[in-house]
């Protein structure tokens, strides 16, 4: 008697009439599967703060700020190696956010009272005064694995590859806004800055001259608030009055009384 | 008895009652254990050791120490005398039998051994009374006799006295353990020694530990781990919580940070867990309603205070002070909040700089006296030209702190320059007196 096979398994489906996979080829064809279902991303769209400034927000891909994910962010010209400015700009940030918020620096030099005037509350913040710059990033990491805090903020100068991945990661797992403060100990070493890194942004604050008052006196200051890098955006920049009371950025006057004030922003972000 | 009370009338007649003497004795002791020394051994029936290595200097000197406590206890009514030497065994003698109530041991302390009598030495009565039959008076004379001979007649105790008196034997003190002091100890057939059987080990102890802790309602402040090796060293590591805790997790986890740094060298024979600091914890009610933001974080606080020390973690608080210096001071990171609700306690209206110089440095300004801010100034070698300027704040010295700050006075000046940047830039002295400052210009901060 001769066999036939299509007698014996029934009918044949399409599928079987393809020569048979090796297993090598079944497990390509298995990760192959994994990642098109990593790549769909399935997870809900990334938490977000908006920073309240329309132009800035619709700039950038999420409609602001993205939480669970690590920003950059440097002093401008002078203020690279102060980070004067850049710290007023993160304390902004957390001041409209919720919960306390862990800040490691080598150097104790920051003034708790002007967080607290850009609405963060000295109730909110703990510093961790940690040795050197390679112990800033390890306890930002623990602080960003732990989870439970608005945000972890790291002044340092040294970004390596690997770390930044690491905290990214961490930020990643548990929602957290890790910020790191680039500072460096001379103005030269800021070109540090142009190195790539596994951050989601990377802003540059630097200061302009304030608004002149019809009286004598300095009024609120004035930022231009640039972004260099952000996955999803073009670089622009923006220039904004400084962090208020409750740690809002603000148009300036003279450029929202403008018919139209949004583009003007819109336009100079693109000259940039 | 009868003799007695005819020759002192109203004398008062007490049975001897050594339980209760005993623990007299133990609680004086635990005394001297809160007050003077960590480590206090009974010497019964009427003595104490105390372990005063390192301790003399928190009361000035030795002398004063010991001054100190003959004072306290003369006050609570006990006649004390005491002696300090280099092993317990004199200073038992010297307390005893010396010349003045408070005898230090000095260069001379051999001649000072040397004519104690020999109930110095701590032995039994009935060889004290025969070494006196033989004509034994001193302790220099039995130093001086031959060792054998008196081994052959007395025993070996004899001789092992005389060399805890003159350090030559070591003679450990038994420590009086506070009964709050929450111990417990395993230990092992075989000693351990790799890293796994370590943590297993560890495991079980913490889960005892924290038996007996929530047994008592008490949690965990510090926690000394001490492993007792095969060659007789110890090696300890000793971690600290914020928070009273009674997690076992918890208190594993920040254990199992610190274990690479024990060396189990051949082998680990004992394990003990010792909380030597210990706080009642109240039973919190939990909600899944309201966030704790503080309980969230305990965890990561205690991490990382013991990793960078518990100084270097920490908040800051308003305090009402002029002087930008001392207007913030730093609380432990997780001290209750000051003031939840209400604002931060710095006055707003006031510009304060994000960067505060830990010391002001001082420039080189051109500047109109007396209230003006400066048109220009030099820091860092940097010029830098005032384009807007704010001020002045005054800031009065606290007279109260320092007579030297009674009349000095800080004006503050916030300054732009061309490119925006801020800073905040003061003259000491008020421009026209000469006793408030020497007008000299310093940086102090750096707005953005």
């Amino acid at each position: 008697m001769v066999f036939r096979p299509e007698e014996a398994e029934g009918p044949v489906r399409a599928e079987e009439m393809r020569p048979p996979l090796s297993a090598r080829a079944q497990t390509v064809a298995k990760l192959r599967a994994r990642i098109r279902q990593m790549e769909r991303d399935e997870r809900p769209p990334p938490a977000v703060l908006p920073f309240g400034v329309a132009a800035l927000d619709q700039w950038l891909p999420e409609r602001g700020l993205r939480l669970g994910a690590l920003h950059e962010v440097a002093g401008g010209s002078g203020d690279a190696v102060y980070g004067a400015a850049a710290a007023l700009f993160v304390a902004g940030i957390l001041a409209r956010l919720e919960g306390p918020v862990l800040w490691c620096l080598t150097y104790p030099d920051l003034f708790a009272p002007a967080l607290a005037g850009a609405g963060l509350h000295p109730d909110r913040v703990i510093y961790a005064e940690a040795g050197d710059e390679t112990a800033v990033l390890q306890v930002m990491e623990e602080g960003l694995r732990h989870g439970g805090l608005a945000g972890v903020v790291g002044e340092t100068g040294r970004l390596p590859m690997t770390a930044s991945r690491r905290l990214q990661l961490a930020a990643e797992a548990t929602g957290g806004l890790g910020l790191v403060l680039r500072r460096w100990r001379h103005a030269g070493a800021a070109e540090q800055f142009a190195q790539p890194s596994a951050a989601v942004s990377r802003w540059r604050i630097a200061t302009l001259p304030s608004a002149p008052l019809p009286v004598t006196g300095v009024g609120r200051a004035r930022w231009r608030v640039e972004l260099l890098r952000c996955r999803g955006a073009e670089p622009g920049f923006w220039d904004l009055e400084a962090c208020d009371a409750q740690g809002r950025l603000a148009v300036p006057a003279e450029l929202v009384d403008r018919p139209v004030a949004a583009a003007a922003g819109q336009r100079r972000a693109a000259a940039g | 008895m009868a003799q007695g009370q005819a020759r002192v009338p109203g004398l008062h007649v007490h049975e001897a009652d050594p339980a209760a003497d005993q623990a007299a004795l133990e609680r004086l002791g635990l005394w001297c254990l809160r007050r003077y020394s960590p480590l206090v051994a009974l010497d019964p029936p009427d003595g104490l050791w105390l372990d005063a290595t390192g301790v003399g200097h928190l009361f000035g000197d030795d002398r004063a120490m010991l001054e100190d406590l003959v004072l306290r206890l003369a006050r609570s009514g006990i006649a004390a005398r005491c002696a300090m030497a280099g092993t317990p065994g004199a200073a038992h003698g010297l307390a005893r039998h010396g010349y003045q109530r408070i005898t230090l041991a000095d260069r001379q302390i051999h001649e000072a051994l040397g004519v104690l009598p020999i109930e110095a030495l701590r032995l039994p009565d009935e060889m004290v009374r025969s070494l006196r039959k033989l004509g034994f008076e001193q302790v220099g004379e039995l130093c001086r006799t031959s060792r054998a001979a008196l081994a052959l007649r007395f025993g070996a105790l004899l001789g092992e006295r005389l060399d805890q008196m003159f350090g030559r034997l070591a003679e450990p003190l038994t420590p009086l353990a506070p009964p709050e002091l929450v111990r417990v100890e395993r230990a092992f057939v075989e000693p351990i020694g790799t890293a796994e059987s370590l943590e297993h080990q560890l495991d079980l102890l913490v889960a005892a530990l924290c038996t007996r802790l929530a047994a008592r309602a008490l949690g965990v402040r510090r926690l000394d781990l001490l492993c007792r090796r095969v060659d007789a060293r110890t090696e300890a590591v000793r971690i600290g919580t914020g928070t009273p805790s009674q997690d076992p997790r918890h208190l594993l986890r920040l254990l199992a940070l610190r274990l690479d740094g024990i060396d189990p060298g051949f082998g680990i024979e004992r394990l003990a867990l010792v909380a030597t600091l210990v706080e009642p914890v109240r039973p919190q009610q939990t909600s899944s309603l309201v966030r704790d933001r503080q309980q969230e974080i305990v965890g990561l606080v205690d991490t990382l205070a013991n990793r960078l020390g518990a100084s270097r973690l920490y908040r800051t608080v308003p305090v009402e002070s002029d002087l930008p210096e001392r207007a913030v001071s730093r609380v432990a990171a997780l001290a209750p909040p000051q003031a939840p609700t209400q604002a931060a306690g710095w006055p707003a209206i006031l510009p304060r700089p994000a960067r505060l110089l830990a010391s002001p440095e001082p420039v080189d300004t051109l500047a109109l006296l007396p209230d003006h801010p400066p048109s220009q100034f030099v820091w860092r070698g940097i010029r830098r030209q005032v384009v807007r300027a704010d001020g002045p704040e005054r800031v009065f010295g606290e007279w109260w702190r320092q007579d030297t700050e009674r009349h000095s006075v800080r004006d503050y000046f916030q300054v732009e320059d061309q490119a925006g940047e801020r800073f905040w830039l003061f003259r000491s002295g008020d421009g026209m007196d000469p006793a408030s400052g020497p007008m000299r210009w310093y940086l102090h901060g750096l707005f953005a």
